[in-house]
């Protein structure tokens, strides 16, 4: 029979019993509204989390002085002296894929505000830093790169360190203590909140690396360095390359240990990136269940609805229908209530899904792919469990069915 | 073809075999209930010829309502052979016996068995569909056929709307409408006052005198009188097969029935 009959049939039975057919839909209308929503959702805080890693420095590279193995004992990281000043120029100058690079050492100290003092990180870099971080200033700037080469005693202090030493009065060129020594505010950072990691990315005092190694920690050597790769796909690459140079630079034979660790945050934001994922799979997946539920439901009502119809198909396999035109009737009335179940449960779950995101604040995202893999979910659900009940009206014998009451 | 088992009947019957309608050769059937085997049809050998009208009479039980399946495709028999215009239908596989189904044979039932909530053209057009004619086709055949047995005027109404008479006009007009070679009525007039049913009788008579072949089960005496012809089935043998004399014409009869209060 052609198409168009055989959906207006389906269409005309699914109507004979409205209640019964919107109630299950229903089922449909849930399991797919939960996938589009959880989905939808999902992929909100999977946006949430890249926009956190954006935040922590775009292409970044973090070199750190690494472990030693000290007659079999291997300290942490941190413990080895071997990273200095000149690897930084090193690696800018010879590894092209390296767009910049900031030294980096640091040393916890008591910072000082007329009455008010706070304990915090001081970290000693250059003024490229702030540009490989991609960190922004709240307001004044970052001390110069002749500030560095004459170790001035200038300070951009941190969103908190500002809360715990300033309150509401205007940091900017106000004096403060690290230590002994007095250092003039010329920044303060824009708050950027928690890092990915949990750790609070606006409780430090930044200055002058030359300022910190030749006045407060007395040490040449370096605890880090960061660096921007020119891409993000080239920091791979980079990676390699500065780890390899490194090693030629500290003079490691080859089947030695590292004295160092390169690290790409390109790993750490696919890692992130990945663990959102498989929660979004798996909530998809428990709203997925509800899908095969709502199935449940659609097979349930059409062996009822066959039952009921015994005689209807008796008429109509006397009259010359096929096997073939019963299961297509039956399968497409499946297939008619699955999918506008499935419809309407993508309103419904981009309504829910629009809702939730804005209550967390994120950005609202209905993925096509959801909707499509929805629609095609639950057209497969509607064929799935209408099978049977239209294979069992198929195969009716025709004289029992007649004679049905 | 002719056997030695085979009776007068059936070789006097087959230089006629290329013209019948309907040949049945030694056709048995049983069924299975359980552990007793029900022997419902015991060497039934029938031949209809073209333009007859044939009334298949016998008790409950007799085997007539086993034998109409078996005539209507909607069973095949466990022994013998059955031609339907020359072909062998008693061994066609289940679609294409509903080709058959649909395109030569009319069925027409006791309970009018329509389809609810949907019009009379379209329970009409149902046959039409199935056979995959052009909608428009399909419009035009339920418009005639519904013409033919007098219910032009009531073309979109719902079952539930008609009278039961009404209701088995419409049922003939959709054993028509995919011009049958035969029309298969079970019991027809089975649910239908004295009136009604000689008003259907009339109908079947103004089809088969329009060439219409027509087998019509019935227990009733006086309905099968309006045949030509009178088989009566008993404990699953052909028990008489005689032609009907001095048949009365339903408009005559209507004619002389009194006319009803509404």
């Amino acid at each position: 029979m052609e198409f168009t009959a055989t959906l207006k049939i389906a269409l005309r039975a699914l109507s004979r019993n409205k209640m019964r057919s919107i109630l299950t839909m229903l089922g449909i209308v849930i399991g797919v509204g939960a996938v589009i929503a959880t989905v939808g959702v999902g992929q909100g805080a999977q946006q949430k989390v890249q926009e956190q890693i954006a935040a922590m420095g775009t292409n970044l590279i973090y070199v750190s002085s690494g472990s030693v193995n000290r007659g079999g004992t291997r300290l942490g990281i941190g413990a080895t002296k071997s990273l200095v000043y000149d690897d930084m120029t090193a690696i800018v100058r010879e590894v092209p894929l390296i767009a910049s690079a900031a030294p980096g050492a640091s040393a916890t100290s008591q910072v000082v505000f007329q009455n008010q003092n706070w304990s915090t990180r001081i970290n000693g870099t250059e003024p490229q830093f702030f540009t490989i971080r991609d960190w922004s200033f709240a307001a004044g700037s970052s001390f110069t790169e002749d500030d560095v080469t004459h170790a001035a005693n200038l300070a951009v202090i941190g969103d908190t360190v500002r809360q715990n030493l300033f309150q509401s009065a205007n940091p900017l060129g106000q004096t403060i203590r690290i230590g002994n020594l007095p250092f003039q505010v010329v920044g303060v950072l824009s708050a950027k909140g928690q890092s990915g990691m949990g750790a609070d990315q606006d409780d430090g005092v930044y200055i002058p690396i030359t300022t910190l190694q030749k006045k407060i920690t007395g040490q040449n050597w370096l605890q880090n360095i960061v660096a921007s790769a020119v891409s993000q796909p080239a920091s791979y690459a980079a990676q390699g390359q500065i780890t390899s140079l490194l090693r030629d630079r500290h003079r490691i034979r080859a089947g030695q240990d590292d004295d160092f660790q390169v690290r790409n945050l390109a790993d750490v934001a696919q890692l992130a990136d990945q663990q959102s994922q498989v929660m979004t799979m798996l909530l998809a997946s428990i709203a997925g269940v509800s899908l095969i539920v709502g199935g449940i439901g659609i097979m349930n009502i059409m062996l009822v609805s066959v039952t009921e119809r015994t005689r209807e198909i008796g008429i109509r396999v006397a009259i010359g229908a096929t096997e073939q035109d019963v299961q297509w009737q039956f399968l497409s009335e499946s297939v008619v209530l699955s999918l506008l179940g499935g419809a309407a449960g993508i309103l419904v779950g981009a309504g829910a899904s629009l809702i939730i995101t804005k209550l967390l604040g994120w950005a609202i995202l209905i993925s096509p792919t959801a909707i499509v893999a929805a629609v095609v979910f639950s057209m497969a659900v509607g064929v799935f469990f209408g099978y049977y009940p239209a294979r069992k009206a198929a195969r009716l014998d025709p004289i029992e069915a007649l004679r049905f009451e | 073809m002719a056997t030695a088992t085979l009776n007068q009947i059936t070789t006097a019957a087959d230089h006629r075999a290329a013209t019948a309608v309907i040949r049945v050769q030694d056709v048995h059937k049983y069924y299975e209930l359980g552990e007793t085997k029900v022997h419902a049809l015991r060497g039934i050998n029938l031949e209809i010829e073209p333009g007859e009208f044939v009334a298949v009479m016998g008790s409950s039980g007799s085997g007539k309502s086993t034998f109409m399946n078996l005539l209507g495709c909607l069973d095949k028999p466990s022994s013998g052979r059955y031609f339907l215009e020359g072909t062998d239908v008693s061994q066609l596989d289940k679609k294409t016996l509903a080709g058959v189904r649909n395109r030569k044979l009319g069925f027409v039932f006791q309970g009018f068995n329509l389809l609810a909530r949907t019009t009379a053209t379209e329970n009409v057009e149902l046959p039409s569909l199935y056979a995959q004619l052009p909608k428009e086709e399909r419009r035009e055949r339920a418009r005639k056929a519904l013409e033919m047995v007098g219910l032009a005027d009531r073309m979109e109404h719902f079952p539930a709307q008609l009278s039961g008479g009404q209701q088995q006009r419409v049922a003939i007009a959709r054993a028509l409408v995919n011009r049958p070679s035969i029309l298969l009525a079970d019991e027809p007039t089975g649910n239908l006052d004295s009136r009604t049913s000689v008003e259907i009788m009339q109908i079947f008579q103004d089809l088969n005198g329009q060439g219409l072949t027509l087998v019509l089960v019935t227990h009733e005496q006086d309905i099968a009188q309006f045949a030509k012809r009178i088989v009566v089935f008993r404990d699953g043998r052909i028990r008489r097969d005689e032609v009907v004399k001095n048949r009365p014409r339903a408009a005559d009869v209507l004619f002389e029935l009194p006319a009803q209060d509404d």
